[in-house]
């Protein structure tokens, strides 16, 4: 056997491994059975009853689109829109006779529209194409024909491959684990990019199968393995292997899942049992709920009433149309003669009105299908589009620590960033680092560390005490960010600042044989794995939990270094207090009583080198504190003080103890030990817990320590900011009450001012029913507490006065009863009224379904941000999901639309990005109809001087380039880079983002009032122009306007007016939009001209009409001078008056720039202030 | 203000940050630029009182001489309307025109006399002027055939002229469709003491049209030989790009009261003078009550008469300056609103 494989530890001692011994369970029975009928040839892929089971291939493809299937199905998504099968359906019927254009002139705009759209979806799925590519192209180690292991690329593996993984790789498809170079057949396997759990999970092989473990071994090796039907179970399995014919259960322990990661383990050998898509992390990628944000939602609703306008208006006409034509014949008089009544076509005859009144409503649909806006959904795919690289490009939310930008990871959402109305967020990792920092310590009775924690000092800041330690701060902050100015290194884990003891100078400390107690507890009692850094010669700690490792370090930094774990024994550098010298120390460990959440505990029993039995134990302080010795007991009073300190400081504590073990005492009791540990009765884990507790008790107290969850950088200034923005801010977190509110004042969420209205059922009457366990009695007696509590918390608000501020507490039980159908509305009611909700202990489904509650009982737009696995059900349940790209794992950023490295972040992504996306989409919208409205409008108006006969105004190509060329530049430069204030501005005034909290720019009047000046720039396009122009000479040689003269005319007032009106309502000038607005208008005229040049036969009535009649005539640069001013005016006139009279924050934010700008004229700030203040005012009546 | 603090540090920090790292290029810090970061120079209109006002004196000064100097013009320009469908049909067909004027026995010469009444300077333009008379209907527009009228090669493409597209006995009518069918032809002839006006029927039409729209070698066919007969008729040995009336008349007019011009008359009128028109009336609007007008007129640089644009820019010119007036004395009398809606409405939340 080779040597590497020998090296490996006996991991069974240490863990508690007997009950990790595969068992036949229930589900075993069904396997053969439907839903259980996979078949695994082990080591044998060419079997012929293996190829004929045809289980698919390793390849994975995420793309949307094949390349077969990519046009069908990406047109087919297209003219899902209504609007663009409106405009399909018009294309196909405008080669009949009945269109009033060539049909060429409407299917350009549409090929061109439909093009870019489909090119957009072409190119990301492009993107995904190659990644899968990457993915699939990997390599693996495959054990082939030739008995050894070959490299081949993952899409290539088959079911009942066997495969070499190496450390640090990543598993290709999901394998049952058969050996590795650990002797017993364990291996370690890290899962962020499943669950998002960072800590090492152990996998191990079945006994039969851990002694394969090199090339030739596997030569004969074939078994059968027999499993459930691939599912997107992650936490179940259910196999057998037949092997040598006998059967093995199988079990999730002997799985390791694709796209988890091996660690600290050499190479491990595996059968691949489920490729590509049949694998679990696969089975689990269904596609994200799609979002379509509310602006998008109320777009379709208008281009419904735009519908319906265009039926109004098509009926109107066609009514016109039929009496008209009716009249053309009567007494068998030909009325209008010269369009010969007598002989003519179905549309125009006057014996059959009726039907032709009817066609020409089809006409009529057609001709006035400018009102509905073609390229409005391509325009804003590609801002939105557009939107988002800038929110990826912000050098604002780029965390250099991480190297991770901020990421819009879908585009269709931006602007709902400008809506938020509620945030729920996570607590861990969210609003704090999950970094477990060890700050302080009590021991002995002396309490040691000086840092001041995040919660300390946001009460200081509160009560405005100058902060004490001023200095101490500063280097904290700056400790934080990795500064290197900070002389100290900072470590990871480590804030712990005591001159008392640190650098080897607790040997001083009057009670220093319990300080180096206490650390050895701390660099013993664990089950982390050292982890030398080759080169550095510094020491990493593999542990289970943060806290963990906190320990560990705070060990070696005081100078008690845990450098080496062996099966049986762990080796420590330390300091020798009596020589001052570091020494190597052995302790043999005898025995791990593991940690578990009932036992609160966790002990070691070692022997060290003075051949003394040591029980090591660390605990929550509720269970240790009764586990004490009389005589242990000398630093409790102490002690306690100083974890109620602690506590109050948001602070995690553990009490640590130890006791020496007589020989005699510990014998028998290991004897009994083993033996529950390795029986296979049923409540073996009651027994072992039992001896364990027989054991851990009569300790000595040696002191507690704090760590902090530390809050992350700018947290509180940001959760006021957006506080001040309108903005409610919920925290659904699966921490203790205490914690959770500790952070919450942490974080500002709560205040010393504000009342808190605690809901819960930590009663003692819930709690003695609990003990008798019947269950309906316990929801029953709930319910009705919970009601009470409720009707409490309402009648409390309303007996105060409206001034003071509420903040809700709710813990995850109560929560669950509050959620129930006849309370969930009073609980809104209150929580409404609340400006800060803590919901603690509550699972991640509890948190998803708050957050669909508050979805819906709102009606606001709501956006949860969290950044592990246990917050995905939270982010796709909001309307916007936004992941923290942190230290777990990516589970949460990949269920994400947007995804930031810190939570600080989100101030920016919501005022700033958020803000200006809201605006520029809304206002982009409005604008587009508008337009549409006004060109639509002049079609109308023209026909009903035309007797309603479906002749268009303007030449084919006139109306078809429309909104593709004249008009779509600008409002696409609007939508991308307008920007009301600038960034700054939108940061220092919050109140501006109440704009897209109460839906300003996007409410019925706005758009309404939109629609209204599209109307009325139409009346007066067509109106006056034609009155200008009309019957007289309009040049000097005596040439009257005709119907081309007069399109030309009308067309250039359309083009100058809707562009000039987009310069009106621009606000962000750069030469990005004077190209675009002034270009398109200089578009327009070298388009008539070129167009005019063309021979007759293309250009037909725009032949030379330009150069020839409009241009050398001053009447009509008269009247498109005199149309576009008249366009333009009630808009401006509205907004002067508007200003004015009423004006927004906007107008005022803005004047207050503009007047910071001017030398600072005092006497005209001040109202300007006074203003901001009541609108601050306002802001807090909303609140409330 | 302490985020404008954050912010400008921030800007610092990673300004030192960029220039003091080449080594860290490849992080997927995004580059800084002036576009990426939205920080493009601009500028930033703001509706500020000063501007409001500004921008509308500005209008007003602009339209008010704008509209001054086209009544101006519109003022030096003579015309004279004389509506004739009425007066030229005799009394006792006065009950029933469509008989008179479908009748071909009926003596269609009417004789009108019209005062000039100030100098008329040449050219003077002719012009007819119908009413009622949809040129833009869409039957009627689309009526015609551009290729045949371009080119004898494509005489028999007539699809688009039905019914007015070939003759019983199949040969393609040139020029074919209803726009040509139903050509004008009211004729006038004028004299002034007795003297005749030559009214000179050259460039009455756009020279595109002449050189580009109408063949020179397309000569009318089969034209107006149907039962129907619509209007007038054309000289065959003319080719079409000669027959400037048809040329006009082809041009459809955009409303259904259009002017169309007839023709020039090249010596000066003087006040006073009568001018005998002699109006061939054969051109039927009776039957959809279309009135005809004949109209004299000089133009200007703004073409014809043409009170409404002076009158409209004065108008929006004044409405301009009363705006910007009114705003200044708002602005003068109330500098800060007290009576500002808003600002009540605020008041009133705290209040309560």
């Amino acid at each position: 056997m080779p040597e590497g494989r020998r090296r490996g530890i006996h991991f069974s001692k240490i863990y508690s491994f007997a009950c990790c011994r595969s068992k036949f369970e229930e589900q075993h029975a069904q396997i053969g059975k439907r839903g259980y009928s996979r078949v695994v040839y082990v080591n044998d892929p060419d079997n012929p009853e293996a190829v004929q089971s045809k289980y698919r291939g390793n390849y994975v493809s995420t793309t949307k689109y094949t390349l077969a299937n990519f046009v069908a199905k990406s047109l087919f998504e297209q003219f899902r829109r209504v609007a663009n099968m409106y405009f399909l359906v018009v294309a196909c019927v405008s080669f009949s006779p009945l269109a009033p254009y060539s049909a060429l002139s409407v299917l350009g705009p549409l090929l061109l529209v439909i093009g870019a759209t489909m090119a957009k979806e072409g190119v990301e799925d492009w993107r995904r194409r190659m990644q899968d590519k990457e993915a699939n192209n990997q390599k693996v180690k495959v054990y082939g024909r030739n008995y050894t292991f070959n490299e081949t690329k993952w899409m290539k593996l088959r079911v009942g491959d066997l495969i070499k993984v190496c450390k640090d790789e990543y598993f290709p498809a999901d394998l049952i684990l058969l050996s590795s170079s650990y002797a017993d057949g364990i291996c370690y396997v890290e899962t962020m990019n499943l669950d998002g759990e960072t800590n090492l999970k152990l996998k191990h092989s079945l006994e039969v199968t851990s002694h394969l473990c090199d090339e030739k071994s596997f030569q004969k090796f074939r078994a059968v393995i027999k499993c459930e039907d691939p599912n997107e179970h992650l936490y179940s399995f259910v196999g057998t292997l037949c092997y040598d014919g006998k059967e093995y259960p199988l079990s999730l322990k002997n799985m390791l899942l694709r796209d988890s990661k091996l660690k600290n383990t050499e190479y491990i050998y595996g059968v691949v049992v489920f490729t590509g898509h049949d694998t679990k992390v696969m089975q689990n990628a269904i596609d994200p709920p799609s979002k379509r944000s509310k602006i998008e939602k109320k777009m379709d609703k208008i281009i419904y009433v735009l519908f319906s306008v265009l039926i109004l208006i098509a009926f109107v006409g066609s009514v016109f149309f039929g009496i008209e034509t009716k009249k053309d014949i009567s007494d068998g008089r030909y009325r209008r003669w010269y369009l010969r009544p007598d002989d003519t076509t179905v549309f125009f005859d006057p014996k059959r009105a009726l039907l032709s009144a009817f066609l020409h409503f089809l006409t009529a649909l057609m001709l006035y299908g400018y009102l509905i806006p073609i390229s409005l959904y391509v325009s804003i795919e590609i801002v939105k589009v557009l939107q988002s690289i800038f929110i990826n490009q912000d050098q604002d939310m780029y965390h250099e620590e991480t190297e991770r930008p901020a990421q819009a990871r879908t585009s269709n959402l931006n602007e709902e960033l400008g809506q938020v109305d509620t945030i729920l967020s996570d607590k861990t990792g969210t609003l704090t680092c999950n970094s477990m920092e060890f700050v302080k310590c009590s021991i002995a009775g002396t309490a040691y560390g000086h840092g001041m924690t995040e919660v300390e000092r946001a009460l200081a800041r509160r009560r405005g005490d100058a902060l004490p330690e001023a200095s101490d701060v500063l280097s904290d902050v700056q400790g934080h960010d990795g500064d290197p100015v900070d002389s100290r290194k900072s470590i990871r884990g480590f804030n712990f600042r005591d001159e008392r003891i640190m650098n080897g100078k607790w040997v001083k400390e009057p009670h220093s044989d319990i300080i180096q107690k206490f650390f050895r507890v701390l660099a013993i009692c664990h089950t982390a794995i050292p982890e030398e850094n080759k080169g550095a010669g510094e020491i990493s700690y593999e542990a289970e939990s943060p806290d963990e490792a906190a320990f560990v370090i705070a060990a070696r930094e005081i100078g008690f270094e845990f450098f080496k774990r062996t099966q049986s024994s762990i080796w420590l550098w330390e300091l020798d207090y009596e020589t001052s010298n570091r020494v190597v120390r052995k302790y043999e460990v005898l025995q791990v009583l593991e940690f578990s959440s009932s036992r609160k505990r966790m002990s070691v029993i070692v022997r060290n080198e003075e051949n003394q039995l040591l029980l090591l134990c660390k605990g929550a302080d509720s269970v240790m504190f009764g586990r004490l010795s009389k005589d242990g007991r000398l630093f409790e009073s102490q002690t306690k003080d100083h974890i109620k300190k602690y506590a109050e400081s948001g602070l995690r504590i553990m009490v640590t103890a130890y006791r020496e073990l007589g020989e005699e005492e510990y014998r028998p009791w290991e004897e009994k030990f083993q033996k529950a540990k390795t029986s296979l009765i049923a409540d073996r884990d009651i027994s072992v817990d039992e001896l364990a507790n027989e054991v851990e008790r009569d300790l000595t107290l040696l002191g507690a320590t704090a760590i902090e969850d530390k809050l992350q950088k700018g947290v509180p200034e940001c959760i006021e900011k957006l506080a001040q923005a309108g903005i409610k801010i919920w925290v659904l977190t699966g921490d203790k009450m205490e914690t959770a509110v500790n952070v919450g004042y942490a974080c500002s969420l709560l205040r010393q001012d504000m009342k808190q209205i605690v809901i819960t059922l930590d009663s003692p009457d819930i709690d003695a029913l609990e003990k008798l366990g019947d269950k309906d009695a316990i929801a029953q007696a709930s319910f009705k507490s919970i009601g009470k509590q409720i009707s409490e918390g309402i009648s409390q608000i309303n007996s105060v006065e409206e001034s003071a501020e509420f903040g809700l507490i709710i813990d995850g039980k109560s929560l669950e009863h509050s959620l129930k159908k006849n309370v969930e509305k009073s609980f809104f009611d209150l929580a409404k009224k609340c400006s800060s909700v803590i919901c603690c202990r509550s699972s991640p489904k509890q948190k998803a379904l708050v957050t669909r509650l508050v979805k819906l009982e709102t009606g606001k737009t709501t956006l949860s941000i969290g950044d592990g696995a246990n917050d995905v059900g939270m982010l796709q349940e909001a309307d916007i999901g936004v992941g923290i790209s942190g230290v777990e794992g990516m589970q949460a950023v990949m269920a994400s639309d947007f995804s930031i490295a810190q939570f600080r972040f989100l101030e920016r992504l919501l005022l700033v990005h958020g803000h200006w996306c809201y605006r520029r989409i809304s206002m982009m919208i409005c604008y587009f109809f508008y337009k549409n409205i006004a060109f639509g409008f002049t079609l109308f108006w023209f026909e009903a001087y035309a007797s309603f006969s479906g002749q268009p105004a303007y030449n084919d190509w006139y109306m078809s380039f429309y909104n593709v060329f004249f008009t779509s530049l600008p409002v696409i430069a609007l939508g991308v880079f307008d920007q009301d204030v600038s960034a700054r501005f939108c940061l220092k005034y919050p109140i501006l983002y109440l704009e897209g909290v109460e839906n300003l720019h996007f409410s019925w009047p706005r758009i309404l009032g939109w629609m209204f000046n599209g109307v009325i720039s139409s009346i007066i396009i067509f109106f006056f122009t034609t009155k200008s122009m009309i019957n007289q000479a309009f040049r000097r040689d005596g040439q009257v306007v005709d119907f081309e003269v007069l399109g030309v005319t009308m067309y250039t007032c359309v083009v100058w007016a809707v562009n000039c009106q987009m310069a009106l309502s621009v606000n962000y000038f750069t030469w990005i939009q004077h190209l675009f607005i002034w270009g398109s208008i200089a578009f327009w005229y070298i388009f008539l001209v070129i167009y005019g040049s063309l021979p007759p036969n293309v250009s037909t009535t725009a032949y030379r009409v330009f150069t020839e009649a409009c241009a050398p005539s001053a009447l009509y640069w008269l009247v498109t001078l005199f149309v576009v001013i008249c366009t333009l005016l009630p808009l401006f006139s509205y907004r002067a008056f508007q200003t004015r009279f009423k004006p927004t924050y906007l107008d005022i934010i803005q004047r207050k720039r503009l007047e910071d700008l001017e030398t600072q004229n005092s006497s005209e700030t001040r109202p300007f202030k006074q203003k901001l203040h009541r609108l601050r005012e306002r802001l807090r009546q909303r609140e409330l | 203000m302490n985020t404008e603090g954050a912010t400008s540090s921030g800007v610092a920090k990673d300004g030192a940050l960029d220039s003091s790292s080449t080594a860290k290029r490849n992080s997927k810090k995004p580059k800084y630029s002036r576009f990426t970061q939205q920080e493009l120079p601009a500028c930033k209109p703001i509706l500020t009182p000063g501007w409001v006002m500004t921008s509308f004196i500005f209008v007003g000064i602009i339209f008010i001489p704008i509209g001054f100097a086209s009544l101006f013009a519109s003022e030096r320009v003579v015309e004279i309307v004389d509506r004739y469908d009425e007066d030229c049909v005799p009394r006792n067909y006065s009950y029933n025109k469509l008989a008179y004027i479908q009748n071909n026995a009926t003596n269609k010469t009417c004789t009108k006399r019209l005062i000039v009444p100030k100098q008329m300077k040449s050219p003077i333009y002719i012009y007819y002027q119908l009413d009622n008379f949809y040129q833009n209907h869409r039957r009627y527009v689309k009526s015609r055939s551009d290729q045949q009228l371009r080119s004898t090669a494509s005489e028999d493409v007539t699809s688009n002229c039905k019914p007015e597209a070939v003759t019983k006995n199949n040969s393609a009518i040139v020029p074919c469709g209803l726009i040509a069918w139903s050509l004008f032809n009211d004729t006038y002839g004028f004299s002034v003491k007795n003297k005749v006006l030559d009214v000179s029927k050259r460039n009455i039409a756009w020279k595109s049209d002449q050189e580009q729209k109408f063949g020179s070698d397309v000569y009318p066919k089969n034209f107006q030989s149907g039962s129907l007969i619509g209007g007038a008729k054309l000289n065959a040995s003319i080719p079409l790009s000669d027959q400037e009336d048809l040329i006009v008349w082809m041009r459809t007019a955009a409303l259904p009261t259009f002017r169309k011009l007839y023709g020039k008359i090249e010596t000066d009128l003087e006040a006073n003078d009568e001018i005998t028109v002699v109006i061939q009336n054969n051109y039927n609007t009776y039957s959809f009550g279309g009135k005809k007008r004949l109209v004299l007129s000089t133009t200007s640089w703004i073409g014809g008469k043409n009170d409404f644009l002076g009158v409209a820019y004065l108008t929006v010119g004044g409405l301009c300056l009363f705006m910007a007036i009114s705003f200044i004395l708002l602005y003068v009398i109330k500098p800060r609103p007290l009576g500002d809606p808003s600002y009540l409405s605020w008041n009133r939340g705290t209040m309560n």
